[in-house]
């Protein structure tokens, strides 16, 4: 096939590998000639999570299912990886080449995905939501009850650094680790592209818009549904093995609700619909957890109101607003929104920075004081017990709400009007 | 070993207390095209329902091919070679139209629940799907979503999903009702060229379809069968003439 | 014995604490189909509420206070968040309710800050009532039963005797079928939205101070209440309150009886030892398993008895 086209087509995948070797290296110590320990954690973070997440969207964006308990997938995948380097460690086993671990969290996942599929696909919708929520708190529960495999409270500890490498490498610098995380997530993501690229994957998606009718064209939904449910779980298994590589330490957090919560949240804030909204997702919810969190507590509420926000305004998540200026970008007249964002981006900030304001004194009143922290707000010392702060905040949050709703109606009005454009050419929405 | 595509034994089926089908015999022979008619309410989507296994019987037996269809579900009795639209329109609106159509050929072309072939290098599939979208008049469609498309061209496609998977014994319900003139008579064409050699049921109001298309109807009231013959001894029919063409006439 | 009584009184206060807090979402899940993830959270801020109110004006009027501010509560929530996920689908209503939950979560974090608020028994209740084999009953527990069993009787009044009780009747066993005739769907839902979450929050204002007050309390609250809604059916208040009761006895009576298989096993001369395969399994005792019970009958009703006790239908 011609280079050329494969490029054009498959550009957004080679953008991905790109940054992730890149990235990095923003970060890099050129006096120590070293590489940044947070960045690397975090871009592994983010990349773990995407496999997770994109994995979330196999039973969500693609097989209408909604899963609460996606973690144990990938929280079995964890101590399934786990146990193998530490038993490849203790027998130093050398026929099971390093490269190859995340390949146990799979078939962790994978074993897990059997069991608790079978399940949970015996029902649809809110049912098989609740089955997937009772599995989860199940797992969590059972994982503090029974030490062998566990570990209990302090979850188990294990070693990366084992020499079956087949390259000859040790795995013992973070750099290192790093790289072949980025094999098993581009491995593990393109796979799933692919798979949704096969019968199965269609038939997921006709259970997903039209239960019923998937049975008139010959497929039982159940048994397509389990099938995707065992697949996803393969590849949450290797998310799980991931983490493993990176942390070195399994506990029992790894499969509870928090953790699918988490991939929920990636999957829908970053869009069910396309394949690579949740990879998107994954990005946004680790930079709110890992960046935010260093400057505030508050960061969960933060990524609750913008899941909310989604939720009521932008249900196809961040890819499905990109997606909606497909059509008005195709006519070549995306810079006539220009204006109305930047207009409309005028009162976000303000109204942004009030609700900020207001949250972030709240937290220092009750959290913040009492652990003797001194609060200051844009790079400006406040104190949160006067009254003043308080009123400013408040008047911003509620100012900039009103004129944001003014804006939006103008907004709305040029927005519609460029579609119906877009509609009248022909160009597709 | 019959030759008949599909056979019904006394069919019965309730709903709570009211029985909706009674007492129900029909056989339609390999290759005829059958048309049921009745007013509304008389059951004949029930009776598809009860046919393509969307519903267990209450009693009675039908054969699919000279298989008993008792126990079967829906997918089963698919896999015997029976394909059925919906009255209300039933497709995969987020999907596109060709994926509409590709879904409705998968399962006959073989491909299971595989997950190791890649649909865009199936040559003769996509092929399949996109010459099927041409005779539906829906090519210029291919690669919208089929939830945007306008109601006649969602109705064609419903058409044309049941037909894909090359079933040799199709049941329409109502395949017609909505489109204008012109659209019902190219569905009317369509019809007769897809049911070649095929056995076809449908379920129909417009009697120039039906007289055109049928080579035998049964006229379905309250659940009972009350004339089963050829087009033109039925438009003779008193009791049918009574029961329903009458009524249309007046 | 008095082990057994005394834990059938508590198993029952709890039952009816929890009856308190399904029966709402019962009837909002059965009308609504949306499975309120919420509904816990607002049995918190009932609780939270209660103790801000009675820090000022004391427990009688938070009694009254807190429940309608849950109640005014849910009815916003009804009108202005899911009245408008309702159009996007299935899938973004229940998620709504989720990220409602995630964010009441942190908002009491912030507000009342993360460790349990002394909110306390009323003096005036805080006697024992009276002693069974040696076992003091504390009056408190009696007082819930009462609220519980008028808060019962009220809803049973309601829904019998009242226009819009009958309406909300009708449309538990057939949501489709109100609409069709002319009643005005949303103000029902808004109603029946507004009730539900005044109950949870009359269940937090009693039920806070029974056991603690603090923001993990929706948390480990919210699943058992699911369990119950399941377990009692869709559709159906009696079976919520059956399940109520039986809910509340299990997790009482598990807590209690501290045995495990391994005991039950040596009944019949089996010594289980550590080197005994499986003996991590056969010394779980029960109140540890008790902690699982609840989601182990969530997954097998939900498999095997999709309509739980008395529903009219699956879940
Ligand atoms: N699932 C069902 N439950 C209860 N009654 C039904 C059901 N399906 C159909 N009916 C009833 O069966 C009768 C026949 O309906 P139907 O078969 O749709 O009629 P037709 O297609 O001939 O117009 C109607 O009275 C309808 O109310
Ligand atoms: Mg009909």
């Amino acid at each position: 096939m011609n280079p050329l086209y494969l490029l054009r087509r498959h550009w957004v995948w080679l953008a991905i590998l790109v940054i992730m070797l890149a990235a990095p290296f923003l970060f890099y110590d050129w006096s120590r000639g070293r590489h940044s320990g947070f960045a690397l954690t975090l871009m592994s973070e983010m990349a773990l999570m995407a496999v997770f997440a994109l994995s979330y969207n196999m039973l969500m964006g693609q097989a209408g299912l909604l899963s609460f308990g996606h973690a144990i997938l990938f929280g079995i995948g964890a101590y399934f990886t786990a146990h193998t380097l530490n038993w490849v460690k203790a027998n130093d086993i050398m026929w099971l080449p390093a490269e190859l671990i995340p390949l146990a969290g799979g078939v962790g996942g994978l074993c897990c995905g059997i069991v608790a599929g079978y399940v949970a696909t015996q029902q649809r919708s809110t049912a098989f939501a609740m089955i997937t929520l009772g599995l989860g708190e199940l797992f969590a529960a059972a994982a503090l009850m029974f030490m062998t495999f566990f570990g209990g409270e302090g979850g188990i500890t294990t070693n990366r650094v084992i020499h079956s490498s087949i390259f000859g490498v040790a795995y013992s610098s973070a750099w290192q680790v790093y790289c072949l995380l980025i094999a098993w997530s581009m491995f593990a993501a393109i796979l799933m592209y692919l798979l949704t690229q096969t019968p199965l994957g269609r038939i997921a998606n006709a259970t997903r818009d039209n239960y019923e009718r998937t049975q008139f064209v010959g497929y039982n939904p159940r048994v397509v549904r389990y099938w995707q449910f065992i697949l996803a779980g393969f590849f949450a298994g290797i998310a799980g093995a991931l983490y493993t590589l990176v942390y070195e330490i399994v506990t029992f957090d790894t499969l509870a609700a928090v953790k699918s919560a988490n991939a929920l949240l990636a999957a829908f804030i970053g869009g069910g619909g396309g394949f690579f909204g949740p990879i998107l997702g994954a990005v946004v919810v680790v930079g709110l957890q890992s960046g935010v969190s260093l400057f505030t507590s508050a960061w969960l509420l933060y990524l609750g109101v913008l899941f909310i926000v989604m939720v009521m305004y932008a249900p196809g998540g961040l890819i499905g607003i990109i997606g909606l200026h497909a059509p008005i970008a195709r006519m070549g007249r995306l810079g006539e929104l220009m204006v109305p964002y930047l207009r409309a981006l005028v009162p976000t900030v303000v109204g942004g920075a009030g609700f900020v304001a207001v949250v972030e004194l709240a937290t220092h009143r009750t959290i913040g004081a009492a652990q003797g922290k001194k609060l200051s707000l844009f790079a400006m010392p406040v104190d949160s017990s006067s009254l003043w702060p308080w009123a400013i905040a408040v008047v911003l949050a509620v100012a900039g709400a009103l004129w944001l709703r003014a804006e939006g109606r103008q907004f709305r009005l040029r927005w519609n009007a460029l579609i119906e454009d877009a509609k009248a050419r022909g160009i597709g929405v | 070993m019959s030759d008949a595509a599909i056979q019904l034994t006394d069919v019965r089926k309730s709903f709570g207390r009211t029985e909706i089908i009674r007492g129900v015999n029909l056989t339609i022979p390999k290759g005829q095209r059958h048309a049921i008619i009745g007013p509304n309410g008389a059951g004949k989507t029930t009776l598809f329902n009860l046919i393509s296994g969307r519903f267990p019987i209450s009693s009675g037996t039908i054969t699919v091919n000279g298989r008993n269809t008792a126990g079967l579900t829906p997918p089963q009795i698919n896999h015997l070679g029976l394909s059925r639209s919906f009255q209300v329109t039933s497709i995969f609106p987020r999907m596109t139209v060709f994926e509409n159509i590709r879904c409705g050929l998968l399962w006959s072309r073989g491909y299971k629940y595989s997950f190791w072939n890649l649909l865009g290098s199936q040559r003769a599939l996509n092929e399949a799907s996109d010459a099927l979208l041409e005779r539906l008049n829906l090519h210029s469609r291919r690669n919208r979503p089929a939830g945007l498309l306008s109601y006649a061209e969602q109705r064609a496609l419903e058409i044309g999903i049941t037909i894909a998977g090359g079933a040799n014994v199709i049941l329409l319900d109502e395949p017609t009702a909505g489109m204008s003139h012109s659209e019902t008579e190219y569905a009317q064409h369509l019809i007769r060229t897809v049911s070649e050699g095929k056995t076809l049921l449908m379920v129909e109001h417009d009697m120039s379809v039906v007289f055109g298309l049928a080579d035998v109807i049964t006229v379905l009231v309250y659940g009972e069968v009350i004339a089963s013959d050829a087009p033109a001894n039925i438009r003779s029919n008193r009791a049918v003439q009574q029961a329903y063409l009458g009524e249309e006439a007046a | 014995m008095e082990v057994f009584v005394v834990s059938l009184l508590n198993g029952l206060v709890y039952g009816m604490l929890l009856f308190m807090l399904a029966s709402g979402l019962t009837l909002i899940f059965s009308m609504m189909g949306v499975l309120n993830f919420a509904h816990a959270s607002v049995y918190m801020l009932g609780a939270y509420f209660a103790y801000t109110i009675s820090l000022y004006l004391g427990f009688w009027p938070a009694l009254i206070l807190a429940p309608i501010l849950c109640g005014l509560l849910g009815a916003a929530i009804e009108m202005y968040g899911l009245r408008q996920v309702h159009r996007h689908g299935h899938i973004p209503e229940l998620l709504f309710t989720f990220g409602l939950a995630l964010i009441i979560e942190k908002v009491v974090q912030m507000t009342w800050g993360m460790v349990a608020v002394p909110y306390r028994i009323p003096d005036g209740l805080d006697f024992s009532l009276f002693t069974i084999y040696g076992t003091q009953f504390p009056a408190y527990r009696a007082f819930m039963l009462l609220i519980s069993a008028l808060m019962f009787a009220a809803i049973w009044l309601g829904l019998t005797r009242t226009r819009i009780g009958l309406i909300i009747q009708a449309s538990l066993t057939h949501p489709d079928m109100v609409g069709a005739l002319g009643h005005n769907v949303p103000r029902v839902f808004t109603i029946v939205f507004a009730a539900g979450t005044a109950l949870a929050g009359l269940a937090g204002v009693i039920g806070g101070n029974y056991r603690v007050t603090e923001p993990g309390m929706a948390f480990s609250m919210g699943p058992i209440v699911f369990v119950v809604v399941v377990f009692g059916g869709l559709g159906s208040l009696t079976g919520c309150f059956i399940a109520s009761i039986i809910m509340g006895l299990i997790q009482t009576f598990a807590v209690v009886l501290d045995y495990s298989l391994a005991d039950l096993l040596e009944l019949v001369g089996i010594v289980v030892t550590k080197a005994t395969p499986g003996a991590e399994f056969l010394t779980v005792s029960l109140p540890r398993i008790g902690a699982l019970l609840p989601f182990i009958l969530l997954v097998l009703i939900l498999v095997l008895r999709p309509r739980g006790l008395m529903g009219t239908r699956d879940t």
